[in-house]
């Protein structure tokens, strides 16, 4: 994850309180997307960034999992997301996302 | 269920964009407060 979104992530938890935050991910493969759970949650993997050490627990969803899926209107979940849907490999984004939030978010929906 | 959650979108260039994600949850009840694409890979 970047370090300039880490920053912003860093500084919007401490503004609006780590429980009211909600990390929303769009990752196109699943060990990518499980480390930018890790990094919003347990803290930056690899040390480079502000999230290194910091560990949010922040609550982090892929916007394909049911819980984010199922709260968006029908119609415009079809027009901009179901496209990506049929060409990413589903279950294992989501498994690998839900790995890394089980282990250490400390916030869920 | 996102009631009163305030989001933070990273989209994915290759996978879901920044913009799309927050067009499709303005339709819920969180309240988007950034949104970003980034090149995950």
């Amino acid at each position: 994850m970047d370090l300039e979104n880490q920053q912003r992530v860093k500084d919007l938890a401490e503004e609006h309180g780590p429980e009211n935050m909600l990390v929303v991910l769009g990752g196109a493969e699943a060990e990518a997307s499980g480390l930018a759970v890790e990094t919003v949650t347990n803290g930056d993997p690899t040390f480079a960034g502000p999230l290194a050490g910091v560990q949010l627990g922040l609550a982090c969803y892929h916007v394909l999992e049911s819980e984010i899926k199922e709260a968006i209107d029908e119609d415009v979940y079809e027009e901009q997301i179901s496209m990506m849907e049929m060409v990413l490999d589903v279950d294992d984004i989501i498994e690998e996302v839900k790995t890394y939030r089980e282990k250490y978010s400390k916030y869920k929906l | 269920m996102l009631e009163g959650k305030k989001v933070a979108i990273l989209g994915d260039r290759d996978g879901i964009p920044g913009p799309a994600i927050e067009e499709a949850l303005k339709t819920t009840e969180a309240e988007i407060v950034f949104t970003t694409t980034e090149c995950f890979v």
